[in-house]
């Protein structure tokens, strides 16, 4: 099976990257905008991964970590959480609410990739 | 490469709708809106544009982004306060972060002071604040996992054993987290042995399935230090127990049990919590849209040029062959026609976009030339709504930014001249936008001083563009700016603000099927006007008969048509004029200005277009017979002919006949002083 990875962002470029260096790495990629459509695509996709950026409109990226924690199917996904900032509180926010890590931006393609593996398992 | 090259053009793509956003953001805030969403809404761009920077290594922008985003971000924590002065500082980084993705786009340099000099007037809001000096320099390389780098030789690196007891919590598990998998991480950095420790666990009566009772005893042999073994901890880092103890050679060995490997499915089928539904929020965004390929519009474009022209055809065919008009094929003809005109505002509509992006740069251009000039300045824009074909608001950003800032260098008095005549020291420029009778008339107006008329005429006497006894009425002064070798600048480029290039603008805009007009009250300021046409594809025409050729004049410059007594034809030194409600005006004959004839047999009661320039003065153009009024698609000459002189460009009739599309103000405007081709045959029919 094919690793399935869900990437939530609001920016085009990132999600475009994301997409990808993933798909490079040959995984599959899903993609959506913003924390709402997050969600939904969660739900319809059932994604092995999920990386999320933070700061975005319609829900935030703690938003969908705790909703996607909450539910009821495929609630202890890996969800890697992207970042500008490595700021420690920032960490221990996103741990707080249930992310499983997080990927400081501007990431290299070797290091996301190997991140991904790390805490999904997948096979080099 | 091409995949990042492509992401490359997203991201500047992206950059463009953030920057808007920007702009808008600021604009809320500047009317008074400080709602949390506002400057997050600002925050955000900022902050996504230094993401996408930072992906694509362009250094300069990362680093003046992250700046603004710091103080943006104060302003948002509420540790600052929104001051006009911070506004403006606000305001002219945003204009900077303009320049930067601009040159980042395009690759070009930009000078560091400058740069240099925005940064410190943004640390400077922080210092203010008591924020400043906390801010550590920005690290580009913030790549935290590096557990994989290896600081020296394998083969000679000493291979140091480490022990390492690992108890998860069960916030571990909830948060994602499979042992396993840090295990294999651990397992690639050296040989790795897992012990896993059982005894906690409790008896059936009493296990809880919620708390993890077992916990492991790892041995790992490894060239590595302690730190890469925490790197792989560090997302569990407060969620376990983790000790990690280095080069123990003494220690024994536990029982070496082969490698177990923990199947978390298990524990997380029994990790129970009870259950909630996912609580999508609603979805409110924009509207959703759609990326087209620019080519595959323009193909839906000429193929509905041809539809029309195809429509066109057939009207004409059905309508010769004489068919009773309340047969159904005159009706069905007549819904096609409706249809293909429908089909056709529905595709130009894909092309058009509001104007409000292009304007939201000038106030940028407006910020930029006032502080050049040491003047002040305000834009107030209206109109932004109003949409415009793609090419149009691509094309017309260089003339535009030329004409503002010649309105805030030129335009506009000093703050002492302002406060010496009673005005607001502050002088205002109005842009604004708005359809008028099919085309889309752009208006740059200022309150400055108007136009120099004596100065004017004096320059372009000194330089030959008109004799040195002339006297001219005040348009025709003014409109002598527009004459090529008026300005000392030549290219549009010449962004300094020495010299009009008003040629140039101008020239830039009739390439558009534009036209732009000057207007100016001494005291209280100037007027640019540029007419444009909603489409460069279609407009409508009136086909005429001149001189044995069928030819089409745009509409849009036609008052009315005339057949004139004889009484209203009066001759002048310069030729005929033509008396209409108490005016006189020039008569010109087309088929002389376009070379079809030779000579002056002068019919006494021509027929005749009554045309009027974008300036308000009127001509009076000489046809043959008028035959209808109709849609035409525009088809360039420029491409095979070069430009044609007094001809803007061509059509396919529905009889499938070429008819020339006639520039009606090279035609019959162009007169006098002649400068460029164009004025030749117009300078004929003036003497004739």
């Amino acid at each position: 099976m094919t690793l399935k990875v869900l990437a939530i962002d609001d920016s085009r470029t990132i999600r475009s990257l994301i997409r990808k260096v993933m798909e490079d790495a040959g995984f599959d990629c899903i993609c959506a905008e913003d924390g709402v459509d997050g969600v939904n695509r969660f739900a319809e996709e059932s994604p092995d991964i999920v990386i999320t950026d933070i700061n975005m409109p319609n829900m935030d990226g703690f938003g969908v970590i705790s909703t996607i924690r909450s539910g009821t199917t495929n609630r202890m996904v890996p969800i890697l959480v992207l970042t500008t900032e490595s700021a420690d509180h920032l960490k221990t926010r996103a741990r707080d609410a249930g992310a499983t890590g997080w990927i400081v931006k501007p990431f290299d393609d070797e290091t996301i990739v190997s991140i991904v593996r790390r805490v999904t398992g997948a096979r080099v | 490469m091409s995949t990042m090259n492509a992401i490359r053009d997203t991201f500047f793509e992206e950059c463009e709708d953030l920057l808007a956003a920007l702009a808008d953001g600021f604009a809320l805030m500047q009317s008074g809106a400080h709602d949390p969403e506002t400057v997050n809404a600002v925050f955000r761009a900022v902050h996504s544009i230094k993401g996408g920077a930072g992906a694509f290594h362009l250094s300069d922008l990362v680093a003046f982004a992250h700046r603004f985003e710091t103080v943006l971000d104060g302003l948002r924590g509420g540790k600052l306060e929104l001051t006009p002065d911070l506004m403006f500082v606000l305001l002219r980084a945003a204009d900077h972060l303009n320049v930067l993705v601009e040159a980042a786009r395009d690759d070009t340099a930009i000078d560091a002071a400058v740069t240099e000099s925005f940064l410190l007037s943004l640390d400077a809001c922080l210092e203010d604040s008591g924020l400043g000096g906390s801010e550590e320099e920005f690290s580009f390389a913030a790549v935290q996992f590096d557990f994989m780098a290896i600081d020296s030789d394998p083969l000679s690196a000493e291979r140091t054993k480490f022990n390492i007891t690992f108890r998860p919590t069960s916030t571990l598990f909830a948060n994602g987290h499979d042992p396993a998998f840090l295990f294999k991480s651990l397992s690639d950095l050296g040989a790795l042995d897992v012990t896993m420790d059982i005894s906690a666990v409790p008896d059936w009566d009493d296990f809880d399935p919620t708390v993890p009772f077992i916990s492991w005893t790892l041995t790992l042999a490894t060239d590595q230090d302690e730190a890469a073994i925490r790197a792989i901890f560090d997302f569990v880092d407060g969620l376990c127990t983790l000790e990690i103890t280095a080069n123990v050679p003494d220690l024994p060995k536990k029982e070496t049990a082969p490698m177990i490997r923990v199947d978390t499915p298990e524990v997380r089928a029994v990790v129970a919590d009870p259950p909630s539904a996912p609580k999508p929020t609603e979805a409110h965004g924009p509207k959703p849209t759609l990326r087209v390929d620019l080519d595959r519009v323009d193909r839906l474009i000429n193929a509905v040029g041809e539809l029309i022209i195809n429509q066109a055809m057939i009207s004409q065919r059905v309508g010769e062959i004489a068919i009773a008009s309340d047969s159904d094929v005159v009706t069905y003809v007549e819904d096609y026609r409706l249809l293909a005109r429908d089909i056709q505002e529905a595709v130009m509509a894909i092309r058009a976009q509001p104007v409000k992006p292009l304007f939201q740069r000038m106030s940028r251009i407006v910020r930029e030339a006032a502080e050049a000039t040491g003047k002040s300045a305000q834009l107030i824009s209206a109109g932004e709504e109003i949409e415009v074909d793609k090419t149009v608001i691509e094309r017309l950003a260089d003339p535009l930014t030329h004409m503002i800032r010649n309105a805030v260098d030129h335009g506009l008095e000093g703050p002492e001249a302002r406060a010496a005549t009673g005005k607001d020291a502050t002088g205002t420029i109005r842009l604004s936008a708005a359809h008028r009778s099919g085309r889309v008339i752009i208006s740059i107006k200022d309150d400055g001083a108007g136009l120099n008329r004596p100065k004017i005429l004096s320059i372009a006497k000194s330089k030959g563009l008109v004799p040195a006894d002339i006297e001219l009425p005040d348009q025709e002064i003014d409109a002598l700016l527009f004459l090529p070798g008026f300005s000392t600048a030549s290219k549009i480029s010449n962004l300094s603000g020495r010299g009009v290039g008003l040629d140039v603008v101008r020239t830039a805009v009739m390439a558009l099927g534009g036209r732009v007009a000057i207007m100016s009250t001494p005291g209280l300021g100037t007027e640019f006007t540029i007419s444009l046409p909603l489409t460069l594809a279609v407009m409508d025409g009136m086909v005429v008969s001149v001189a044995d050729q069928t030819m089409v004049a745009p509409i849009a410059s036609i008052l009315e048509t005339v057949r004139p007594a004889p009484e209203d034809m009066h001759y002048g030194p310069n030729g005929r004029y033509l008396s209409v409600r108490g005016k006189f005006v020039p008569i010109v004959d087309i088929a002389q200005s376009l070379g079809f004839k030779i000579g002056n047999d002068i019919n006494p009661a021509p027929l005749l277009l009554l045309v009027e320039s974008e300036n308000q003065s009127q001509c009076a153009l000489i046809v043959d017979e008028v035959h209808d009024q109709r849609q035409v698609v525009i088809k360039g000459l420029e491409h095979n002919y070069a430009s044609v002189p007094g001809v803007s460009a061509a059509t396919v009739l529905g009889n499938g006949h070429i008819a020339l599309i006639l520039d009606l103000d090279a035609i019959a405007f162009q007169r006098g002083f002649a400068a460029e081709p164009a004025t030749e045959f117009a300078t004929q029919s003036a003497g004739d």
